[in-house]
C-alpha cells in the first residue's frame, strides 16, 4: 500500500528521528521510501516538517522520479506533535485521512513576549471540526505515566502506528529503535510505543 | 575518490559526515578552515591524479570563486567533483544564488541531479567526464535532494575500482598561471564548451519524454527536483512534450532543438535562475524558431522561493488553459481554509540556556543608554536579531561584520561598535578582518562567541577544537593566541554566564581605544549537555513581573497564571534568569557538584 505521511511540529520534539524510525521500518519490508525535511536554521525551536512518501516499489527508470513533498490534500495521516503546528500542515490531509496528535502547546516565545497570541484550544476545536478520523495524545499524562518527558515522539508513533495508516509492522519498529538508540533507553522508548494511554 | 574537503554549510553539511562515517579508511576527509581552503586543497590533490571532492553551500562558492576561476584554466588530472548545495526558499542561506548561472560564469560544467538515487548514480559520472575532459565539474543538488531521503542501492566498498594517483609531475607550462597560458586556455576551454554540448545532447540524463495522448505543440522544460513535481502533477494522465535537463551547462543545445521541434509554446519550471528558459530563448533566436518560451521572464512562474508540488501544479493548469488543452488530469490547488485559527508565530530562536542568550544580553546590559552599533554574523547567533535580546543591527556574510563595524565606527566615530563572531566564523574569515582593522587603527570591541563547535550546522568541529572530522586529536589554535599574536594589547575571556563580571569587563574594555577583543567562552549546550540542576520559580516569592521572560526570550521560559515558570524538559539550568530575578524567587540551577 502506498502512504503518504506528514510529521509535524517544534524544532526539537524528535520528529527526524520519528520519521527515520518509519523509514527503517519500511526499508526493511523492501518498500520505496522517500522524505524530505526542514533541518538546520528552524531546528532551534522553529517549525519543523518532515514528509515521507512509501511505495511498494521503485521503478528502475531514468525518467521516473517521484517527487520527496507530498502535495496538499495527498497525505493519507499526519502525525502532530504540537496542536499548532498540526494544524499548520492540515492542508495536506486527505478528505477522509487520520491525524494522530499532541494536545500539549508549545508556547512560542514571540507570544510570551507579546508580539504574537497563540490559542492552542482554538486548534484542538479545529482540528475535531475538520478531521475525521483524530485520535488526541494527552502529552502530559502519557509521558507522566511514563516517567520520562523526553519520549512524545515515541508515544505518538506508537498511537499512529496502531491506527494502520503507518503501514510497517510494529516488529520493524523496534527492530529499528533497536538499530538507532543505545540499549539503556530501549525498555522506555518500547513503552512509550506500547502507551495506549 | 582519494581526498575529500568542505566547509559546513545548509545543506551541504551531511556530505563529508557521511563519508567520514562510511569511510572504508582510505579516503581522506577533512573540515577545512573555509571553502577557499578546501576548494585549494582538493584543486592540489586533483593535479596530483587523485578524485577529489569539495563540498560547500551555495554562498560557500563565493569564498572558493577566486581558486576556482583559476583552476578551470589550469584544468585538472584526476576527476574534482565540487558540491554545491543550492538552497531555493531560501530555507538557511543569506541569498538565492544559482550555480548554473555559476558554471556559465566560471565556464565549468554543472550536473543537477532530480532525486537522491539520481544523484548517486550521476555524481560516479560526473568524476569520469571531469576526468576525461580534465575539468573540474559543478554538482549542485538543491535542499530537496540534499534534505530528501530515499532507500537507494549502494555498492559495498569492496565492490568500488580505486585508482592509485599518479602523483604529481612537476610541468610549469601547466600549472602554473600566467597570461599566455590564460589566452590559449580560455579560447582551448570555449571550444571545449561548445563541442560538450553536443557531448551532452547524446547524455541520457538529458532526455525528452514525448507527449501522450491529446498533447501536441507544446512543451514543458525543467530541471532537478522541479521534474520530480511535474511528473507527479501529471498524476498518470496525458502529458505535453518534456524536456528534462540535467546538464544546464554546456547547454545540450542539440537535444533542446529536437525538443522545440514543431512546439508553438513552451513553459519552463525553474527554481532560482531561469536557465533553461534563457537557454531556449536563445536558441529561438538562434535558429529562427517560432516558439514562444514561457517561465519566470514572462511572470509565468514566481521569480523567487522554492516551488511546491502544488505551485507546479497550478504552473500547469494555466498554462494548459492558455494553451487550449483541457487541465483535468492535473489535480486543482486546494484552496485556502479562511477559518483556520490564527497560527501560532513561530520562528528560530536561541535554545534554552544558550551561553550566546547570556552574552548578548551582558553587552546589552553593559551598553545600556550608550549609541552603539552591533554587527551580527553567521551562525546561530544571528539569532540575536530576535525580540527580545535585538542585538543585530546587520548581518551580510561569513566575517563581514568586523569590518562593518570598523567602517561605521569611522562615519561615526562617537558610536560604540560591536562585532560578535563565533570561533567557527572567526577562524573561516574573521582573522583577516581583524588584522585590517587592527592595522587600520578602527576603534571597535570584537566580541568572539566561542561556544567550542559550529553549532548552526550539526556540530562540526573546526581549529579551535583540537579534533578533526577523522577523529585525529591535533593542536588547537587559540583564539587568544591569534588575537595577541595580531598584536591586540586587551584580549579578555569571559564566561557570559557570570552576568555581573561579564558587564563589568564590557563596560571596561568597550571605552578602551583600539581594536580590543572579549572573547565569551561556554560551551554550546546541544553538543554539551550540560549535567546541571534545573532552575525553578518559587511561586511565594514570584512577584509575575515578568522581566524574565520580557528581557530574556527564553523558550524554557513561560507564564504559569500570573507567575513565571520553568519548563523542565527545555531547562539547562544556565541561572541567567536567577540572576536577575529582582525578588530572587528563581534557584537550582548551576552545576552539580
Amino acid at each position: 500500500m502506498n502512504k503518504n505521511i506528514v510529521f509535524c511540529g517544534v524544532g526539537g520534539q524528535g520528529t527526524v528521528l520519528a520519521s527515520r524510525l518509519v523509514a527503517d521500518a519500511a526499508m526493511k519490508e523492501n518498500r520505496h521510501v522517500m522524505t524530505a525535511e526542514t533541518i538546520g536554521m528552524a531546528q532551534r525551536g522553529g517549525s519543523v516538517f518532515s514528509h515521507m512518501r512509501i511505495d511498494d516499489k521503485q521503478e528502475k527508470s531514468l525518467t521516473v522520479v517521484r517527487s520527496p513533498l507530498v502535495a496538499r490534500g495527498d497525505a493519507d495521516l499526519i502525525i502532530g506533535f504540537e496542536p499548532g503546528e498540526t494544524v499548520r500542515q492540515l492542508p495536506y490531509l486527505k478528505k477522509d485521512g487520520w491525524v494522530v496528535t499532541s494536545t500539549r502547546p508549545v508556547q512560542p516565545v514571540s507570544a510570551m513576549i507579546g508580539l504574537s497570541s497563540y490559542d492552542s484550544e482554538a486548534m484542538i476545536s479545529y482540528l475535531k471540526k475538520h478531521v475525521a478520523h483524530l485520535i488526541l495524545v494527552d502529552a502530559d499524562q502519557a509521558l507522566a505515566d511514563i516517567g520520562n518527558p523526553r519520549v512524545l515522539n515515541i508515544v505518538l508513533l506508537g498511537a499512529a502506528i496502531r491506527t494502520g495508516e503507518v503501514g510497517v509492522e510494529p516488529a520493524d519498529i523496534v527492530e529499528a529503535l533497536h538499530a538507532r538508540l543505545t540499549e539503556k533507553v530501549w525498555e522506555v522508548n518500547e513503552k512509550a510505543l506500547a502507551y495506549a494511554g | 575518490m582519494k581526498f575529500c574537503a568542505g566547509y559546513p554549510g545548509t545543506p551541504s553539511t551531511e556530505i563529508l559526515e557521511t563519508i567520514a562515517k562510511r569511510n572504508p579508511g582510505n579516503v581522506y576527509v577533512e573540515w577545512s578552515v573555509n571553502e577557499k581552503a578546501g576548494m585549494e586543497a582538493a584543486a592540489g590533490a586533483a593535479l596530483s591524479g587523485a578524485r577529489a571532492l569539495v563540498t560547500m553551500k551555495q554562498v560557500g562558492l563565493n569564498v572558493a570563486s577566486d581558486p576556482l576561476m583559476s583552476l578551470e584554466y589550469i584544468g585538472v588530472k584526476g576527476g574534482m567533483v565540487i558540491v554545491v548545495a543550492d538552497d531555493p526558499g531560501p530555507i538557511s542561506s543569506q541569498t538565492e544564488q544559482d550555480t548554473r548561472t555559476f558554471g556559465m560564469f566560471s565556464k565549468v560544467p554543472v550536473f543537477d541531479p532530480s532525486s537522491v538515487h539520481e544523484a548517486y548514480e550521476m555524481i560516479q559520472e560526473a568524476f569520469a567526464f571531469s576526468e576525461k575532459y580534465h575539468t573540474p565539474v559543478f554538482f549542485r543538488p538543491t535542499t530537496r535532494v540534499d534534505h530528501g531521503y530515499e532507500s537507494i542501492s549502494v555498492e559495498e566498498p569492496e565492490e568500488y575500482v580505486y585508482q592509485e594517483p599518479e602523483g604529481f609531475k612537476k610541468d610549469a607550462s601547466r600549472w602554473v598561471i600566467f597570461p599566455k597560458l590564460s589566452v590559449r586556455a580560455h579560447a582551448e576551454i570555449e571550444k571545449r564548451n561548445a563541442a560538450l554540448s553536443d557531448t551532452l545532447s547524446s547524455y541520457d540524463r538529458n532526455f525528452i519524454l514525448p507527449e501522450t495522448g491529446k498533447f501536441r505543440k507544446i512543451g514543458i522544460a525543467t530541471h532537478g527536483v522541479n521534474y520530480a513535481y511535474t511528473t507527479d502533477a501529471f498524476a498518470g494522465g496525458d502529458h505535453p512534450r518534456v524536456l528534462r535537463v540535467a546538464t544546464p551547462f554546456p547547454f545540450p543545445e542539440k537535444k533542446a532543438l529536437e525538443f522545440l521541434d514543431g512546439l508553438d509554446e513552451v513553459l519552463c519550471i525553474e527554481e532560482l535562475d531561469p536557465v533553461i528558459e534563457r537557454a531556449l530563448v536563445f536558441l529561438c533566436g538562434k535558429h529562427h524558431l517560432s516558439v514562444t518560451i514561457r517561465g519566470k521572464m514572462s511572470g509565468n512562474v514566481k521569480l523567487s522561493g522554492e516551488n511546491s508540488v502544488d505551485e507546479v501544479r497550478s504552473y500547469l493548469r494555466k498554462f494548459y488553459a492558455e494553451t487550449g488543452f483541457s487541465a483535468d488530469d492535473v489535480p486543482a490547488e486546494i484552496p485556502a481554509d479562511d477559518a483556520v485559527p490564527p497560527l501560532p508565530v513561530r520562528p528560530p530562536v536561541l535554545c534554552a540556556g544558550c551561553p550566546h542568550r547570556a552574552s548578548f544580553y551582558a553587552v546589552k546590559v553593559a551598553m545600556k543608554g550608550r549609541k552603539t552599533l552591533y554587527a551580527g554574523d553567521i551562525g546561530c547567533y544571528t539569532l540575536g536579531n530576535a525580540h527580545p535580546l535585538d542585538m543585530t543591527d546587520t548581518c551580510l556574510c561569513m566575517g563581514a561584520g568586523i569590518n562593518m563595524a570598523q567602517g561605521v565606527n569611522r562615519i561615526e566615530p562617537d558610536t560604540r561598535a560591536f562585532a560578535f563572531v563565533g570561533d567557527s566564523t572567526f577562524f573561516a574569515s574573521g582573522i583577516t578582518g581583524t588584522i585590517n582593522a587592527f592595522y587600520n587603527q578602527a576603534d571597535i570591541t570584537l566580541c568572539v562567541l566561542d561556544n567550542s563547535t559550529t553549532a548552526m550546522t550539526g556540530h562540526q568541529p573546526h581549529p579551535g577544537t583540537g579534533r578533526t572530522i577523522m577523529g585525529d586529536i591535533v593542536e588547537a589554535v587559540s583564539i587568544e593566541n591569534v588575537l595577541r599574536g595580531i598584536g591586540l594589547t586587551t584580549v579578555e575571556t569571559i564566561n557570559p554566564l557570570d552576568l555581573d563580571h561579564a558587564v563589568e569587563v564590557i563596560r571596561r574594555v568597550a571605552d578602551e581605544p583600539g581594536v580590543k577583543a572579549i572573547i565569551f567562552r561556554s560551551p554550546c549546550i546541544v553538543k554539551f549537555r550540560p549535567s546541571s540542576g534545573k532552575s525553578h520559580v518559587d511561586p511565594d516569592k514570584c512577584i509575575g513581573c515578568r522581566k524574565c521572560i520580557r528581557e530574556l526570550g527564553c523558550p524554557a521560559l513561560v507564564m504559569d497564571g500570573e507567575k513565571a515558570a520553568i519548563d523542565p524538559s527545555q531547562c539547562t539550568g544556565c541561572t541567567l534568569c536567577e540572576q536577575i530575578c529582582p525578588v530572587g524567587a528563581i534557584s537550582g540551577g548551576g552545576k552539580n557538584e
